[in-house]
């Protein structure tokens, strides 16, 4: 019998993978794929739960999710390029003129 | 055979599980972005396999053309563009404070697998006809999500639409070349 709880520790690990991603790559771009990592165990979790409960509102609530990840994704490859244009790389530590 | 049938949902469910985890790791670690990218479309296709097994078919069609038909090719085409100008992915793929970084992720890990394991919500199961049903009448999915979506959630949709025009024109203006972006060496943008 597969319960939610299989369903939340299977998003917890994907969670904490796009969690280590973004903190350990150097690569705008990697970073952003982890981000999208981190978004579908949200999914996940919220789909899980919408099972549990009989209820349609997580469901509707990840359709949201996607929506906002669709915007994060595209306004994140703006943001490559843009550096790629003033830069000539996608490393993220490259990008320390904030840095006193 | 008999074991196959019986246990058909768990068995589906650990191979599906182990194949996102692989996928998972697949994108922090392969160092070719593109890898990354192919590791990440499978990881998205068996998060739609998950999704028809928990009865949000509807939404498993969304993760399939969204995801790993928008989202895939936009990060695609610009790890294509990020190519043609030249730039290489380092030799150093990892910051710095990927030890850390490891050590930090693994230690969320385990406090949010206590949380799971202290839960008592997440056993037990519930009527789910609702996924699939409007007015109480049997119907799919997703004209239970539609009917859901234009009449209790009208005001979020609509606000989400605005975000998503927001976003669209934020891209565009990062895009243009005539923003003023000055590099630090003086030269002229190319």
């Amino acid at each position: 019998m597969i319960t939610a709880t299989h369903y939340l520790l299977l998003s917890l690990i994907l969670f904490s993978l796009g969690v280590i991603g973004v903190m350990m790559r150097r690569n705008f771009i990697t970073v952003l794929m982890s981000l999208e990592l981190i978004f579908n165990a949200v999914n996940l979790n919220l789909v899980a739960f919408s099972y549990r409960l009989g209820d349609l509102a997580g469901q509707i609530l990840a359709i949201f999710v996607i929506t906002i990840a669709a915007a994060e994704a595209a306004i994140g490859l703006g943001l490559i390029i843009a550096l790629v244009r003033l830069k000539d790389t996608v490393a993220l530590d490259e990008a320390s003129e904030m840095r006193s | 055979m008999e074991f196959l049938v019986s246990n058909f949902e768990a068995i589906l469910f650990y191979l599906v599980a182990a194949l996102t985890v692989a996928a998972g790791v697949g994108v922090i670690a392969l160092k070719n972005p593109v890898h990354s990218a192919l590791s990440l479309l499978s990881t998205f296709l068996m998060v739609a396999v998950l999704f028809v097994v928990r009865h949000a078919e509807f939404l498993a069609a969304v993760q399939v053309l969204v995801y790993a038909g928008g989202i895939m090719v936009l990060f695609l085409f610009v790890i294509m563009l990020v190519n043609v100008k030249g730039v290489r992915p380092d030799a150093a793929f990892l910051t710095r404070w990927a030890p850390l970084a490891i050590a930090g992720g693994v230690l969320i890990g385990v406090l949010l697998a206590l949380l799971v394991l202290l839960g008592v919500l997440a056993t037990g199961t519930a009527d789910t006809s609702a996924l699939q049903s409007v007015d109480g009448q049997l119907a799919g999915n997703t004209e239970a999500v539609g009917i859901t979506l234009y009449t209790t959630y009208l005001v979020p949709f609509e606000i989400v639409s605005v975000v998503l025009l927001v976003a669209m024109i934020a891209a565009i203006i990062f895009g243009r070349r005539d923003v003023a972006l000055e590099r630090p060496d003086g030269e002229a943008r190319p």
